[in-house]
């Protein structure tokens, strides 16, 4: 039984121009999927159609056997609270600690009350701690976050959609500005959460090479459509010049 | 850049100069405003500053007065500026792009900012001492409209700035909206926040007098009043109480500025 079921999805902000056309795939629970293509090919529209972060036009999109589109405001509430998110540029609150700035991550689970005055349980409190320890940056823990480096900083950012008990997590980027050294802590990090947590990772990347290494299955997309779709032993040279539209010799793979 | 355009470029400065300089020039003669003329009367005005408006001990007696209006007339500004901070937050988090709850909300929060805004302190003044008369009422209410205008100005800027992407962050974790603001936009933007609004109480303490002379409240009415009676050494001693409060403001508000950014 797939996790998550795209159909004919199509995404446009202008009539004129779309940005995703007919993209259909489906994924299943505890697998880690790449998504790769050149800039502007529709990646992070398309991580973020699924969480409703930007609505879709066309298709459907089933996730745990619910229809995002027609779900309604709590409805959809509950649905992001199932859903992790992990940014490019952390998105963190940095004035806040590190430890706050995790327990956010539980505020799609509280009243608006017990979200503003900050009332978590001490078993929340505790997750967030082990995730932290997990992560090996509890000794910050109360530290702000704009002291922390970038790569301790996606740490946070992981441990923040971790906390939310996700079926899914949606990683946009979470390498692009990181250090090679800490890009592969990163990804170490999400490969451990599939195959040890079984959640299910949906990872946008840049490089062909990481996506390579570390995914069961490789999507690619060029100019809003799906070119390639299966496993990363399969993505050889003629798919890789199709979803980057030139020859593998002129990209920087490494 | 080849060395083509950047010798384009140079042109484009003097010629810019010269058309500033062209201006000046022609206001000048449209208004008949002389500068030479201007500097020639410096002398003779520094020379009846310095025989007037010097604080003799005969006008210290007047000074308990003085302070008590001039401790008025600060306190009043203070008020003025954090009750209007409060109003200026709710407009700013409703006019802000990253927050606003709907297109229609966030117009007239900016409609609200701007008409408030400007419209000078000057004209406000004069206009609510019609409706409200002469009391300090009036100059709050003057100070307050003011500073509304320009802090939901300053806070939109500060929460587009500083909160876009926790914002998006906090809306993926399925955050209510009132979550959302209270513990990512509010804990970003405080620090700013906190700096515009002091710089308010700077300005409104200045402002205070201006408002006060036309409204006839606080300070302002005691420097209108010994003016009038052409008592300058009073009108020098009231002067310079309101700019060493001035400073002290400065400096305190400078302080809490290092301390919390």
């Amino acid at each position: 039984m797939a996790l998550l079921k795209v159909e004919g999805l199509g995404k446009s902000y202008t009539a004129d121009k779309k940005i995703l056309k007919n993209i259909s795939f489906e994924i299943k629970a505890g697998e880690l999927v790449s998504i790769i293509g050149p800039s502007g090919a529709g990646k992070s529209t398309l991580l973020r159609c699924i969480n409703r972060m930007v609505e879709f036009n066309e298709g459907k999109i089933i996730f745990n056997n619910q229809e995002v589109g027609n779900l309604n405001k709590k409805e959809l509430r509950h649905l992001r609270a199932n859903i992790g998110m992990v940014f490019q540029h952390y998105n963190l609150v940095p004035r806040l600690t590190v430890i706050e700035n995790v327990l956010h991550g539980r505020f799609g689970y509280k009243t608006t009350m017990q979200g503003l005055l900050g009332r978590y349980t001490e078993k929340e409190k505790a997750a967030a701690f082990h995730l932290l320890e997990k992560m090996g940056i509890h000794e910050h823990a109360y530290k702000r976050c704009d002291q922390l480096s970038g790569g301790q900083q996606q740490r946070v950012g992981i441990c923040r959609a971790l906390i939310q008990e996700p079926k899914l997590i949606l990683c946009d980027e979470p390498i692009a500005s990181l250090d090679p050294n800490s890009s592969k802590i990163i990804m170490d990090l999400l490969k451990s959460i599939s195959t040890e947590m079984g959640i299910t990772c949906l990872v946008n990347l840049h490089q062909v090479d990481v996506a390579q290494y570390y995914s069961d299955r490789i999507i690619g997309l060029n100019k809003g459509e799906i070119v390639f779709n299966g496993n990363s032993t399969e993505l050889h040279e003629d798919n890789i010049n199709r979803i980057y539209g030139t020859k593998t010799e002129d990209l920087i793979t490494s | 850049m080849n060395e083509k355009t950047m010798r384009k470029s140079r042109w484009q400065t003097v010629i810019f100069l010269l058309i500033i300089i062209t201006l000046t020039y022609l206001s000048s003669i449209i208004t008949s405003f002389s500068f030479a003329d201007g500097l020639a009367t410096i002398p003779e005005a520094l020379g009846w500053m310095t025989s007037n408006l010097m604080v003799t001990g005969e006008s210290l007696d007047k000074l308990p007065n003085i302070l008590e209006k001039l401790a008025e007339t600060t306190f009043m500004s203070i008020a003025a500026t954090t009750i209007a901070a409060v109003v200026s937050l709710f407009l700013g988090v409703l006019g802000s792009k990253t927050t606003k709850v709907n297109n229609f909300l966030s117009v007239f929060a900016r409609f609200i900012a701007s008409v408030s805004r400007n419209i000078p302190v000057v004209a406000w003044s004069l206009v609510l001492l019609i409706s409200f008369g002469q009391n300090s009422v009036t100059g709050f209410l003057a100070l307050f409209v003011g500073t509304v205008g320009f802090l939901t100005r300053a806070f939109i800027e500060s929460i587009d700035e500083a909160s876009q992407s926790s914002v998006e962050a906090l809306t993926a974790t399925g955050a209510t909206y009132f979550q959302i603001v209270g513990k990512a936009v509010i804990p970003q933007c405080l620090p700013q926040m906190i700096s515009w609004v002091l710089f308010m109480v700077e300005t409104n303490i200045r402002n205070a007098t201006l408002v006060g002379i036309l409204t006839g409240t606080g300070i302002g009415y005691t420097f209108d009043m010994y003016y009038k009676m052409l008592d300058y050494n009073a009108v020098a001693l009231v002067t310079l109480t309101i700019v060493i409060t001035v400073i002290m403001v400065d400096l305190i508000s400078n302080y809490v500025r290092k301390v919390i950014l």
